[in-house]
């Protein structure tokens, strides 16, 4: 064979493999909404499940993702944010700075079911929060943590350095300057990376099945020590705990998780080019 | 220079006063923040042990090694949960590493830049789908196709779990190859071109070597990504916990660690023997995951690749 | 070579008979540095440096690249506090006070002792908060006193004219030129006493950077000025006092006259003629 055919018979391999891999996420996305699109009505989304799941519709499941994503970020932000400030504005080239950056690995490492038992021995036993929204949201929290940090310090870290030295040359003490200077200027940045986060948490399963996860709770929560029900761990129970469940309503609410996910994403997508285009640095 | 700095502060005005305990609390709050992982990643490693260790005690070594999973009885093996963790593992790599890596060539070598602006955000949706999404459709549509084509009695099996996995993991190994193509030096294609090579030859003798250790990196976080993975394992590889016998059992169904973990934990009473073993199965994913990672970024601070890249 | 001058005992450090080549004066200097060494992490910059710096005056660094000016303008307001590992010796007096001592304010220090940068760095905000912005962090929120600021600042630098319909407008759509009288306006607002000019006209075209010097001969009569000039040709325009440096060291320190037209030491001497840097 001639180097020019072996060329060919190469780069056609090349752009199979890219269209194995790109078409089936183009025929997922496809036939969720295919088949999940007739499930979506008003009542779909605005009534809890009736008998035996196998009627109405996801409510209490959509606003318990909401409730926990909303939960999510009231953990990951202050502590990632904070954190991130610290590795990109205090910290040294130190031993304490090494041991952080490890550990922000590890933990983005650490698989979602292990952060579930964790957050079961912790914050559900150990705590005594027992089965509710803040166990279940501190775990997701935890889990959203590296993401967080990792794209808030990157985003602070982008904000030329000659701004710290005019304001701090204007007076300014180092807090007031990552105060009125380097966070405003990272927010869109670190906004872009909690949703990133955000993104994830919400379409866990792993981490809630044993903190927070309700299979059937038809009531909205009451307080952050109630259990919910949730969208991802809605859809595992219907699509394999549900004997003759009706496809149409597990394609429905795949749809509707879907849908949250990806809105998180586009949101993302879209904060970010925005305030790139604006930004005047 | 401690006592220096106090007595200084006696005489300094309270609004400067104010401003400088704001200035060394705020500093005390990040740091605080900062140090939060460490202890955070510690209190993982603790509470995992102190649910799990009680295994070691309450079953016997032999059990625990064994090569039967029946908690019913007391049969705590969890040889077959091990291997059938990395059997599905070694599918998923095996599927997406090659299909990754030429997926990222395709990128940088060949496709427009039109095409990467579609491409590169519809593997960011791919990295987006929910585990518990793809699990679903690998129960209704990928396991039925591989039953009928592939004439198996059910479609649930490793394989399915690898299909499953291997699209999780292709998003990272993707964008990691890229960066490690992308960062390969212009000198070293222009030299390979000039010595008369063509385009391909080029690529896959000056360009590839040279991101070998970039790849390997992709490969280390992809198998990270798959060992870890629960829902669409649990939904797809019909959960038999068994040994595997040879090549064919990637296409019988299997049972991971992970998806016993989600399967039992729901259903154990706090405390139980069973319970503590689930959690020492929490202990053995968390080690083999630190080791992975762990080497992933000892290989990627070597070469400094972006440290962000580990935690996508 | 400046004399080593003798440690002042009191708040008026003594002034006359320490530089005894130059014109003798009767203010006491507003900006005493005494034999000061700096050190970067990785290289000498200072070496016994000593300069006193007079009320009302324009004093002018100037030399070639690397003699250690910029540095030097650096320590006054201690911008080089930002950076690690320094090492630094001797001692630098505004008013007589010790700026090194451990009880100074150095937010207040830097306040009294402004600097503009060699580039133009307006703030991501609008002009009007990139004035606001240092009284605002010492804590004035007083409306009608920054108003009164921001008009006083951007008049004094001659800026008021060409931006007081556009106050709200993004600093950064500001022209360079107008950029770096923003940047002047922006210390001014603060009302310091010295300011430090880092090469403020770098960037700058010639109309723009004439514009820049004409302000500073206005503002001389209010501040202390210490100037690192862009050429000798606009040292010798802008200058009371000039101090030559070379190497870390200041050579020769007079009048602009004297340094100018009958330097002393040979070094001097060249590279105003132009042989070399």
């Amino acid at each position: 064979m001639s180097r020019e055919m072996k060329q060919k018979l190469a780069f056609a391999l090349l752009t199979a493999a890219a269209v194995v891999v790109v078409v089936p996420v183009l025929l997922v996305a496809g036939y969720i909404i295919w088949r999940g699109a007739g499930a979506i009505s008003l009542e779909f989304l605005l009534s809890a499940p009736r008998h035996g799941l196998r009627e109405g519709g996801i409510f209490p499941a959509a606003i318990g993702t909401v409730i926990l994503t909303l939960g999510t970020a009231i953990v990951a932000l202050p502590l990632g944010v904070g954190a991130a400030i610290y590795l990109s504005e205090y910290a040294r080239d130190d031993l304490l700075t090494r041991l952080i950056r490890m550990a922000i690995i590890n933990l983005a490492g650490i698989p979602s079911v292990v952060y579930g038992l964790f957050g079961l021995g912790l914050f559900v036993l150990f705590l005594r929060c027992g089965t509710s929204i803040l166990a279940g949201s501190l775990t997701l929290g935890l889990l959203t943590l590296p993401v967080v940090i990792s794209t808030a310090e990157e985003a602070i870290r982008a904000v030329p350095q000659s701004f710290r030295v005019v304001s701090v040359s204007l007076g300014g003490t180092k807090w007031q300057t990552i105060r009125h200077l380097v966070l405003p200027n990272a927010l869109p940045g670190i906004i872009t990376g909690v949703i990133l986060g955000l993104e994830r948490a919400a379409g866990e399963t792993a981490p809630i099945l044993f903190t927070v996860a309700a299979v059937y709770l038809p009531r909205l929560p009451r307080s952050i020590f109630d259990q919910t029900m949730a969208l991802p761990y809605h859809l595992f129970v219907i699509s394999t705990q549900v004997p003759g469940m009706p496809m149409t309503l597990q394609f429905g609410t795949a749809l509707v998780l879907l849908a949250f996910v990806l809105s998180l994403n586009a949101a993302a997508t879209i904060i970010r080019s925005h305030f790139r285009r604006r930004r005047s640095w | 220079m401690a006592i220096e700095q106090q007595a200084a502060t006696q005489a300094v005005p309270v609004a400067r006063r104010r401003r400088l305990r704001g200035e060394t609390a705020a500093e005390a709050l990040v740091r605080l923040s900062g140090i939060s992982v460490i202890i955070f990643v510690v209190l993982v490693f603790v509470f995992l042990a102190r649910e799990g260790i009680p295994a070691f005690f309450e079953v016997e070594a032999g059990n625990l090694l064994g090569t039967r999973w029946y908690p019913t009885v007391g049969r705590y093996g969890l040889l077959p949960l091990i291997t059938g963790s990395l059997l599905v593992t070694a599918g998923a790599v095996l599927i997406s590493v090659p299909l990754g890596l030429a997926a990222a060539i395709y990128m940088h070598e060949l496709a427009p830049a039109w095409l990467r602006e579609i491409l590169k955000p519809l593997i960011e949706i791919l990295a987006g789908i929910p585990s518990v999404v793809l699990g679903f459709l690998g129960m209704i549509a990928v396991a039925p196709l591989l039953r009928e084509h592939l004439n198996m009695p059910t479609g649930l099996s490793a394989f399915a779990g690898s299909v499953m996995l291997a699209y999780m993991a292709l998003p990272t190994i993707i964008s990691v190859s890229d960066d490690a193509i992308d960062a390969v030096p212009r000198s070293y294609r222009d030299a390979s071109l000039a010595l008369g090579a063509n385009h391909w030859q080029t690529v896959c003798h000056a360009v590839v070597p040279a991101a070998r250790s970039g790849i390997m990196v992709a490969v280390m976080l992809g198998i990270g990504r798959a060992i870890g993975e629960t829902m669409a394992v649990l939904m797809v590889t019909g959960n038999a916990a068994r040994m595997p016998d040879g090549l064919s059992a990637l296409f019988q169904p299997v049972r991971t660690m992970t998806a016993t973990i989600a399967a039992e934990m729901g259903e154990v009473a706090n405390g139980s023997v069973h319970y503590h073993v689930l959690f020492a199965i929490g202990i053995v994913l968390f080690l083999i995951t630190f080791l992975v990672n762990l080497l992933a970024s000892v290989l990627m601070l070597r070469r400094g690749t972006r440290r962000d890249q580990l935690l996508e | 070579m400046v004399t080593g001058a003798m440690p002042p005992t009191s708040a008026q450090p003594p002034s006359e008979g320490t530089c005894d080549a130059m014109t003798t004066t009767a203010v006491p200097s507003k900006i005493r540095v005494e034999k000061v060494s700096f050190a970067y992490s990785n290289a000498e910059a200072l070496r016994a440096v000593s300069l006193d710096v007079y009320p009302h005056e324009v004093t002018v660094l100037f030399g070639p690249a690397r003699s250690g000016k910029t540095t030097l303008l650096r320590l006054l307001n201690r911008l080089t506090d930002l950076l690690e590992g320094t090492r630094r010796s001797g001692h630098i007096y505004l008013d007589g006070q010790d700026i090194f001592a451990p009880d100074v304010d150095v937010a207040e220090l830097r306040r009294r002792v402004g600097m503009v940068f060699a580039m133009p760095i307006p703030l991501p905000m609008s002009i009007r908060a990139n004035l606001t912005y240092g009284l605002q962090l010492k804590g004035i929120r007083d409306r009608a006193l920054l108003e009164a600021r921001v008009e006083s600042a951007l008049r004094a630098a001659a800026l008021w004219d060409e931006v007081k319909d556009r106050l709200e407008d993004p600093a950064s759509s500001l022209s360079g030129g107008q950029q770096q009288r923003l940047c002047l306006a922006r210390i001014l607002a603060l009302e310091p006493e010295v300011i430090l000019l880092d090469n403020p006209t770098s960037g700058l075209d010639p109309i723009s950077t004439s514009k820049v010097e004409a302000s500073l001969h206005e503002l001389r009569q209010r501040y202390t000025i210490i100037a690192v000039p862009h050429s000798v040709q606009q040292a010798a325009r802008i200058a009371d006092r000039a101090a030559f440096m070379l190497g870390g060291e200041i050579i020769e320190v007079g009048t602009a006259r004297e340094i100018f037209t009958r330097p002393r030491d040979p070094r001097t001497r060249d590279y105003v003629e132009g042989r070399f840097g």
